[in-house]
This record gives C-alpha cells, structure tokens and sequence, in this order.
C-alpha cells in the first residue's frame, strides 16, 4: 500500500512557501478551526492524538502542554527548536524550507492552546535558507493578520513570531540550553525541576516543542484525533510504559545508500524497509554492516537487526537509546567501526557544554582513546577502559544534567557490544586509520 | 574610539522590543558586529554591554561560548568556508574533502589564507546529510562537493558573515 505524504503533501508545489498558495491549498483551514474551540479543548484533542515529541525524547505533547501552571497571570513563551544538529538529521530543515506556512500554522495553533503571546523560533545558524523563508511566511502572516494583535478578528488572541539565530553550538537544541541561549548567555543546560514548563524562558513558563512535533498539531487540528491514530503503531502490550507510536514521521535516510534522502512514512517502518524501498539499497553493491536509527545519539543496529520497527519503542529492544530524530546513517561493510566510533566520540567531544566534568572529560577521554587505537597504539584493556567511562556518564547513571553525555555513551556501549570482534582484531593486527586520520587544527 | 557605528547600534536596538530582557539581545547583537567588522573587538564588547546594561564579561562569556564569534586576535577572512566533518560526511568522503582544501588554501581549519581572502573551518553536522559531503560558504549549504568545485565557488562568492 502506498502512503500519501501529508506533512510533506506540499513538496515541490510551485510556491507554496507563499502564503496565497499555501491558502488555495487548504492551509489556515486547521488555525481557523481551532480558534472555533476554546484553549482546553485545542490541548484535548492534541491530547488524545498521542502526539509525541519528534524532537528526540518522544514526551507526549498534549500532556507537556498540561504542566502549565493554572490561569498563570503570563506571559507564557513558545519555544520553537529549530537548531536541528543531530549528526544525519535534516527533516526540520525541508520542513521550514519546503512549507514554511504550514509549520507556523502549527505554531499559531500551539500558542493559542497553551496561551503563549510570544514564540521564538531558534534556529541554528547554519539554515540561512530556512531563515529567508520563515521570516518571509512570518512577514507575509502579519500582514495577513494571522499575526500581530487580534488575530483573525478575535480580541483576546495576540501573538508575536521572533526568529532567533544560533551561533553554532549543538548543546541549544537541548531544551534548557536553548533557553539560556535565547537569553544571551552560554548555552548550558539548567537542572531539571522546575520543568521549563513551570520555570523556563526569562524565568516564564515556556514550552519547547520541535518544528516537526508543530507542524503535526497543524493537521491533527485539521483532520483529527482519530485520524493522526489511525496511522502508526499502537502501544506494545507487553511493555506498560510504551504510549504508541502514532502518526507519521519524516525519516532521513543518509551514508551509504544510493539514493540519501528524507521520506514521510507511517511510524513503525523498519531501517531494511527504508535503505531498500525509499534509499536505493546500499551503495556499490555493497552489504550493510551497521545502521544508525536515529541520529548518532541512539547507537548501532547491527546487519541482523535492520528488521527492528522504527517506532519509539523498537529500537530499545534491541539496546538503542531510543528512536531519536529518526535519522538513518548507513555504515557499509568496507568502513571501520573504530574509525564511525571515533568520529561520534569527537562530535561529543567537541559540542559538550563543559559544564559537568563526567561529561567533559569522560567525552574527551573516549575520544583520546579511540585516537589512540586508531594510530595503531591501542590495547585490548583499552576497549573496557572505553565501557567504564561509557557506563559512568549521563543521566541514566546520574552523573551529568542533560543527556547530551547519555548520547555520547549509547554509541560507545552498543558498537562494543555488537561489533567487539572488529575492535580487538584492529588493535591486535596492529592496524592504523593513518590516511583517514583527523587534520591538524589551528585556532579552534 | 567608539566601534559600533550608528548604523550598528541603530540594528541592535531594533532588536530590543522583541525580548523581556536587554540580555536576550546579545547574541543578534554579536552577529551584527561580526558581519560588519570580520569579528567582534574588545572594544564593541565593551559597548555592547553598555548598551545593553551588562557588565562586559557577561558579554565576552557569550561570545567566547560560540563557535561562530571570532575575537580581534582572530578576524575572519572575507569569505567564510565550513566544512561538515561529522559521520555521514565523513562516510561519503568529508575528512578528505576538508584535507584537501586544508592543502590547497595553505592552511590549518581555523586559519584564514595569508591574503585574508579565506576562513576555513570545520563544522558539525550541517543538517543536509543528503548532500554529503558538504560545506556551507556563508551560511548557504553546498553538497555533494568535490574540492574543486568548492574552490571554484570560493572564487565566485562575494564577501560572506
Ligand atoms: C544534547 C541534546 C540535544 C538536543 N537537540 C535537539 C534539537 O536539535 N532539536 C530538538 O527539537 N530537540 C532536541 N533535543 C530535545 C529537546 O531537549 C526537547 O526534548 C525537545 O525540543 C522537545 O520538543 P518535542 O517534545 O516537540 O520533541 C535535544 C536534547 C539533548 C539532550
Ligand atoms: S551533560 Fe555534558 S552537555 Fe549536558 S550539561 Fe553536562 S557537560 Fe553540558
Ligand atoms: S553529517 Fe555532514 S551535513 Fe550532516
């Protein structure tokens, strides 16, 4: 059966990044709605939907959006995560690129259930493109008056859209570290509670939700609850604290496959369906020997696991992290997983925040080692030296305050576990990445 | 000497309705000076806090936290060059790619060429992975790349942030 896009239904339609063509198309349909219904009911029907972050935690949105305090006097911040900087993740990116309208409707919609009056969209520098065309839809809606003071004629609704531009720094994705960075300051994570929605943006309650997650809310409104659950995966029966997996997702699909790129499916697809029916099959004729699931955060499935469903449940079974932003990274049987495992623990390395020492150092101490191996210099011990630290830094051991160090540790403790052969014939043939090695670096 | 123009300061305080806070400014305000000047000098640190209502510190610790901002040691050349080096790059050919322009600028990432026609740097993931390799002159991404076609792009392009 073949699956009509719908967050992606616009893709290459002449224009619809204006506003007048998003309109013809349908769009503002789902604002006008919503505007019929009152707050509470907008965050019911979200509510019931089963929405889930697409941001990389998969919270329910709905229930996020209910930890606002009470008839709290404002004013409430939205906060759009726009810095996207998941090594193989670009889904948010063709969002705002392709269908700029179609995201801040989702915005629009999300401000007026949680009563925020003003949004930030935070975008990472990088996305000058996404920038041009967000702040064109932005212009192009206040002057519509979809924006501004009483939208669509309706007294008691104001909004105001800012984008804010990054300066380069994975760390503003997480959502406290964005906050601090929209107030002007480093980026470091803030410990959690208070919950930004308690206590976050100038000490408001704020809430944080990803482009993807947004644009989602966009069609939930339109077409309803029942509709976003009709597609994607209901909760595991054997395990109680899996919600479903409802609705449908964009997934990036990159590294060695024929054709890379980002396709809307049903959530629950599995990564062999992606590489063979949406990537082109692996590139070169070759087989392949490891995939990532979700952004190099999650971990590694092996070759004998690519037939593991990409819902958010799926790849924990198999000792992933989690889905993540469902990013897809193909690693062909001719590369090296010392060489993949070092670049993931230098990209670590290189975005902790320094602020806890487990994570700053134990980042940099992985990577050292790698270094290290990959000179030819390595030692067995080496490979339970890089577990100990794996297993000692994150949330889930309790020793740092964002997950940035969990997502450092997850890739470190599966490519161990699934591909340790490789690692010890490396070091014990005396192998050297010499030619792949890193460039020197000057003043970074 | 004052280092912001009027011109400059006019640009931030456009900026000012937008937040609750003066601080929240500091970042647009770091990009404005860095456009116009290759990078941020101790001096526009200094009023850019005044302005602000911060002690300079507060505003060189932003600036120091951030990859993008360059201080008056290291000004940018006029054009700008990053080249992503995280996994899926690295998969498709993006360590050579970033070595090779290493070789052909004459430079380390980091550096800027004797001329100061070019900055070259290494970026993290740039979010077009379907592109890979890629790198990003100014902040438009470009990818799959060869070096020479890079450096024919480096030719053609004008001044970039
Ligand atoms: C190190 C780190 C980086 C993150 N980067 C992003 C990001 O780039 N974009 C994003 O939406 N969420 C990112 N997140 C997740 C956010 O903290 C947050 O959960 C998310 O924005 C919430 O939105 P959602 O519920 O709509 O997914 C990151 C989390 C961590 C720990
Ligand atoms: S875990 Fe790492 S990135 Fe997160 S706050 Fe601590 S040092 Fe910073
Ligand atoms: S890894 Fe290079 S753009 Fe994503």
């Amino acid at each position: 059966m073949t699956y009509e896009p719908v967050l992606l239904r616009n893709r290459g339609v002449p224009d619809v990044q204006r506003l007048e063509v998003y309109r013809q198309r349908g769009g503002y349909r789902a604002l006008e709605k919503a505007l019929r219904m009152s707050p509470a009911e907008v965050v019911q029907v979200v509510k019931d939907s089963g929405l889930r972050g697409r941001g990389g935690a998969g919270f329910p949105c709905g229930v996020k959006w209910t930890f606002l305090p009470k008839d709290h006097p404002g004013p409430i911040y939205l906060c759009v995560n726009a810095d996207e900087s998941e090594p193989g993740t670009f889904n948010n990116r063709i969002l705002m690129e392709e269908d700029p309208h179609q995201v801040l409707e989702g915005i629009i919609i999300s401000a007026y259930a949680t009563r925020a009056s003003t949004a930030y969209i935070y975008l990472r520098y990088e996305y000058g493109r996404c920038f041009r065309t967000m702040q064109r839809a932005v212009d192009e809606a206040y002057a519509a008056g979809l924006l501004g003071r009483n939208i669509l004629g309706r007294s008691d609704f104001h909004l105001d859209v800012y984008l804010h531009r990054g300066a380069g720094a994975y760390i503003c994705g997480e959502e406290t570290g964005l906050i601090e960075s929209l107030e002007g300051k480093r980026a470091w994570p803030r410990i959690k509670p208070p919950f930004p929605a308690v206590e976050g943006a100038f000490r408001k309650p704020t809430i944080v939700n990803n482009v993807e997650t947004l644009a989602c809310v966009t069609h939930i409104l339109d077409r309803g609850a029942d509709w976003f659950k009709s597609i994607g995966v209901p909760p595991d029966p054997n395990n109680p604290r899996d919600l479903g997996s409802y609705g449908p997702k964009l997934y990036c699909i990159s590294g060695h496959v024929n054709n890379p790129c980002c396709v809307e499916l049903p959530l629950g697809v599995t990564a062999r369906q992606l590489i063979e029916e949406h990537g082109g099959g692996v590139w070169k004729g070759r087989k392949a020997k490891a995939v990532v699931p979700g952004g190099i955060s999650m971990g590694f499935l092996s070759e004998s696991e690519l037939d593991t469903p990409l819902d958010f449940n799926g790849p924990t079974k198999v000792g992933c992290l989690g889905l993540g932003t469902a990013a897809v990274i193909v690693i062909d049987d001719q590369t090296s997983m010392v060489d993949v495992l070092y670049n993931s623990c230098r990209f670590f390395s290189h975005e902790s925040c320094g602020q806890c020492t487990p994570c700053r150092e134990g980042t940099e101490w992985m990577t050292k080692i790698l270094a290290r191996i990959r000179r030819g210099q390595g030692e067995l011990s080496d490979l339970d030296q890089l577990l100990e630290i794996a297993d000692g830094i994150g949330i889930t051991p309790g020793t740092t305050i964002c997950g940035l160090a969990d997502g450092a540790a997850w890739p470190v403790k599966n490519a161990l576990r699934k591909f340790r052969a490789e690692f010890e014939d490396y070091i014990r043939s005396g192998k050297r990445s010499a030619e792949t090695g890193p460039v020197p670096v000057g003043h970074l | 000497m004052a280092v912001l123009t009027e011109a400059m300061r006019e640009k931030i305080r456009a900026y000012l309705p937008r937040y609750p806070s003066k601080q929240a400014v500091v970042l647009p305000a770091l990009h404005i000076v860095q456009d116009e000047l290759r990078c941020v000098p101790l001096e526009a640190v200094r009023e850019i806090a005044e302005m602000l209502d911060l002690h300079p510190a507060q505003v060189q610790d932003t600036l120091s936290f951030y990859g993008f901002f360059r201080d008056e040691q290291h000004p940018l050349g006029r054009k700008r060059v990053w080249v992503c080096r995280s996994l899926t790059c690295m998969l498709r050919g993006g360590e050579g790619l970033l070595r090779d322009l290493a070789a052909r600028l004459g430079v380390h990432p980091g550096e800027t060429t004797a001329d100061g026609q070019v900055t070259l740097e290494f970026a993290e993931c740039l979010g077009q992975c379907e592109g890979a390799p890629c790198l990003m002159i100014g902040d438009e991404v470009h990818g799959p790349i060869t070096t020479e076609q890079a450096l024919e792009l480096l030719n053609r392009a004008e001044a970039t942030p």
